[in-house]
């Protein structure tokens, strides 16, 4: 077996012998390792048996037929040509493009996703990626922090995952205060920043420029959907001096939760700020454009424990891809998936509303909503799951947290209701 | 090469979308969005576009790619058929637990695999990378003593040759970085760690084989040194690849451990990410493994956590290749992996040591540092000049200036997956650059000759910033 080991065993004995070791045991006895595992695992298997195995695996796993529930992780529709181009090898096989002379292809690509999310979310510039929305946010904070500023104010709005990431990050820096406010905030001195979601976790559209009004030199950090970016005003015409969010939307599967893609982007006087890689333009010497990595001075391989993250692999793949998905659907299409999201979720809302599950939602909201459950969700719950529908995130108070987007049809939301009739 | 931007027309599209037959609702006014510009381009421009740019790209299915430190090893196809399936791709992280059983069994498989090859008890697959690991392993260190009432032990004890993620990721955790020097063999200088280590000792944070390529001999004195000093021991995982099936950290007194899914075990680097960088640790840290933990019954939450340290469990998709990859491998594959990695970069260096000066002479494990400070001296061609003189033979350069306590260097990591004669090849490749800089330095100026762009003016880059497409 080959194991994806090239030399066969003859040409590694031989090489062994070249070397003056003979085995080995000898080669790592001269390396000064004391050989002392005994590894308890399985024997390998063929590639065939790995794969069925894999497979079998995979097939416990339920694929439901109608999926309503979001919150952080949504299912869309992943035009054919995306997985195809994202899927070369000469992008998934390359590392990190520190040669600029023979990674053209991977610069240039993650330049146009920096110009992509730019032009998104209304700001300057945009690193090639971090972990995803949570990581994102609480990458911010550090941008947001100085000698003289040390609270940052989280909404309730922002999804509790998130906030939860941002508290972990940061529970064992001595200079960072992290607080939580619900609807209303109260700005000091101290403030470094304010941070909310848009549209929030229960869905609501938020006032943006009111909050920054409000913030006054306090950072504006708006957590964003960048699907909802296609209807709803750029934080960035807003006054947002930070946005950051969940990029999975934009071409990635559900994937049981990874690897998804986190976007930040800023106004150009924060860019030193800004964790993470970043591509800039440039010219070779014979004046021809080209691109390299950018502003290394911020990063840990130079900074060491100065450096504001320790971010060295990021979500590359996850970028390329978001790029490729945003040329796929142009500016229609993606208005299209925002548009038709929003469309469904409102229809769901009303339909869901004729049966008694109230709204709670009170403003507007893009293609996430709440509705209170008339009888026992956990009841409910049984009965769609036998109906192959993933319904609604369950939250506390038999409240729901609904979403719609555009692979589901008027159709399928006409037959829910019907279903749901089946147990009121 | 033009940018999508460039090529985009009015009009034209791609991707579309059915009509949901529901129109009537509508965004107030005052938050609508007015003006968008993304690409408008057709499919077959689409294709074309990015196919251009798969040209300009260089992956290890390209070619050698002996890229220290980041185990640029070969990509089994099967782990990509893996990760497409189904059963894995269209799973909501939401899903109840009864609903995913096959995601969490297999996650627990790969979990009890990793714990098995490095002799950890418990194991995290949540961090996305590498880094994210180390930041995580260093919470889990810094909350250990907070929560046993040694809140002063805020050191760490990082080697001067260590990558420069290891202290960043202490410092976010407000731990003091002590950097201990290192010996003459390469190794930790172990009068520099006695003195070192004390009562604000919080842990050693430490790579073994090091980032010289090197197995630190004194590696059960130097963690016991920090043992009896009160500290833990963490091993960061970036250098596994020379010691799978034959060293397990948790055997030689290391508590804490990340480990790089995308180094050791396969899955693809994808230009930066998606990486995956699992952390184990022994029993009596396992309470402050982050949330949540994959439990009997799914996932599980625990008071004595550090929290979460990402949205949702994991890079899952990731997770299902290196699974598949161990599968495949299987302990006898896995050791015989890492003994021909070990092979590899020994005969790559023996067959250019004689006139290449190797940083420290000794046995390498699975890479190896060359210092061309007395080629510089001699010659004026540095350690980049070599580097990019490799592209010109398609070649993709080692690390180079790393570690910093080495001048003029080049990290060389061939990896297991590499022949013979891609091996002698490129000792050829170096030998002739090496000529070249005494017999022709022309050659060096505006090298590399053959590639895309020539020498990429990056100082302009960082002094006048670009960092989008402006019309």
């Amino acid at each position: 077996m080959s194991k994806y080991i090239v030399n066969s065993a003859a040409e590694q004995q031989e090489m062994l012998d070249e070397l003056g070791y003979g085995s080995f045991e000898e080669l790592f006895r001269k390396a000064g390792v004391k050989v002392q595992a005994e590894v308890d695992l399985p024997a390998g298997v063929t590639e065939y048996e790995a794969y069925e195995d894999m497979r079998n695996l995979a097939k416990k796993n339920r694929i439901f037929k109608h999926v309503f529930r979001g919150a952080g992780s949504y299912k869309h529709y992943i035009p054919s040509v995306v997985k195809n181009i994202v899927s070369r090898n000469e992008f998934v096989t390359a590392y990190t493009p520190y040669q600029a002379e023979v990674s053209q292809g991977v610069l240039q690509g993650i330049f146009e996703y920096q110009s992509e999310m730019c032009e998104l979310t209304g700001m300057d510039v945009s690193n090639a990626s971090v972990y995803d929305g949570g990581s994102a946010a609480a990458e911010a904070v550090m941008m947001c922090v100085d000698k003289k500023h040390h609270k940052i104010l989280l909404s309730k709005g922002i999804n509790p995952q998130y906030r939860a990431v941002v508290k972990t990050y940061h529970q064992f820096s001595e200079d960072i205060v992290i607080e939580e406010f619900n609807g209303d905030f109260e700005v000091d001195d101290d403030t470094a920043g304010i941070f909310v979601q848009n549209p929030d976790f229960y869905g609501n559209i938020i006032d943006v420029a009111a909050v920054k009004e409000k913030a006054g030199k306090a950072k504006v950090v708006v957590i964003a959907n960048p699907l909802a970016l296609a209807m709803i005003e750029a934080p960035g015409h807003l006054g947002a001096d930070i946005v950051v969010g969940e990029g999975q939307q934009l071409g990635m599967p559900m994937s049981f939760g990874g690897p998804y893609l986190g976007f930040m982007t800023t106004k150009k006087d924060m860019v030193r700020k800004l964790p993470g890689r970043i591509v800039g333009q440039t010219t070779d010497k014979d004046g021809k454009r080209c691109y390299t990595l950018t502003l290394q001075a911020r990063e840990q391989h130079i900074r060491r424990e100065k450096a504001s993250s320790s971010i060295c692999s990021n979500e590359a793949l996850c970028a390329f891809t978001a790029a490729v998905y945003l040329a796929a659907v142009g500016p229609e299409g993606l208005y299209e998936v925002a548009d038709t999201s929003f469309q469904m979720a409102h229809y769901m809302a009303d339909r869901l509303s004729e049966i008694g599950f109230e709204t709670v939602n009170k403003g507007p909201f893009f293609n996430e909503f709440v509705s209170e459950c008339p009888i026992d969700a956990g009841e409910l719950f049984k009965h769609l799951y036998a109906r192959d529908v993933l319904p609604g995130l369950l939250l506390s108070n038999n409240r729901i947290l609904w979403c719609a987007t555009e692979v589901n049809s008027k159709e399928e939301i006409d037959w829910l209701i019907d279903v749901i009739k089946e147990v009121l | 090469m033009s940018l999508i931007f460039e090529i985009s027309r009015k009009g034209r599209r791609c991707a579309q979308f059915p009509d949901r037959k529901v129109h009537q609702y509508e965004l107030p006014e005052n938050l609508t969005r007015k003006q968008l510009d993304l690409p408008e381009v057709a499919e077959v421009d689409l294709v074309r576009h990015y196919m251009g740019l798969s040209r300009l790209a260089f992956g290890v299915d390209n070619g050698f790619y002996p890229l220290g430190s980041c185990t640029m090893k070969y990509n089994p196809k099967v782990n990509e058929e893996v990760a497409a399936l189904e059963g894995f791709n269209e799973i909501h992280p939401l899903q109840p637990a009864s609903t995913v059983k096959g995601a969490l069994e297999a996650l627990k498989q790969l979990q009890d695999a990793l714990c098995e090859l490095t002799g950890m008890d418990a194991m995290t697959l949540k961090p996305a990378a590498g880094a994210h690991g180390e930041f995580t392993g260093m919470q889990i260190v810094k909350k250990h003593f907070v929560a046993s009432g040694h809140p002063e032990r805020n050191e760490v004890i990082i080697p001067d040759s260590a990558h420069g993620t290891n202290p960043a990721s202490a410092a976010m955790n407000g731990l003091k970085v002590v950097a201990v020097k290192s010996n003459e063999n390469g190794g930790v200088d172990l009068d520099s760690l006695r003195e070192a280590v004390g009562e604000h000792t919080a842990a050693l944070m430490l790579t073994n084989p090091n980032t010289l390529g090197l197995f630190d001999e004194n590696i059960e004195e130097i963690t016991r040194i920090v043992h009896e000093a009160g500290g833990l021991c963490y091993y960061d995982g970036a250098n596994l690849n020379a010691v799978m099936g034959l060293v397990r950290p948790g055997d030689i007194g290391f508590d804490v451990i990340h480990l790089n899914l995308h180094k050791t075990f396969s899955t693809p680097h994808g230009g930066g990410g998606p990486g995956s960088g699992p952390v184990g640790c022994k029993a009596f840290l396992a309470k402050h493994l982050p949330d949540p933990v994959i439990g009997e019954n799914g996932f599980e939450y625990s008071e004595d956590s550090i929290g979460s340290v990402r949205s949702f469990y994991c890079n899952f998709l990731v997770c299902m290749k290196a699974l598949t990859y161990i599968k495949v491998m299987g302990s006898d594959g896995l050791k015989l992996a890492s003994e021909n990695a070990v092979l590899n970069a020994n005969y790559l260096l023996s067959r250019i040591k004689d006139i290449y000066d190797v940083s420290y002479d000794r046995v390498c494990m699975h890479e190896f540092v060359l210092g061309l400070q007395r080629l510089k001296d001699e010659t004026g061609i540095t350690a980049k000049d070599i580097a990019k003189g490799l592209l010109d033979f398609e070649i993709h350069p080692p690390t180079m200036y790393f570690p910093l306590i080495v001048h003029e260097a080049l990290m060389f990591e061939p990896t297991e997956t590499e022949s013979r004669e891609t091996l002698d090849r490129c000792a050829e490749v170096l030998r002739h650059l090496h000529d070249l800089a005494y017999s022709d330095p022309a050659y060096y100026e505006g090298v590399p000759h053959t590639t895309v762009v020539s020498h990429v003016d990056e100082v302009t880059a960082a002094r006048n910033p670009i960092l989008k497409y402006e019309k």
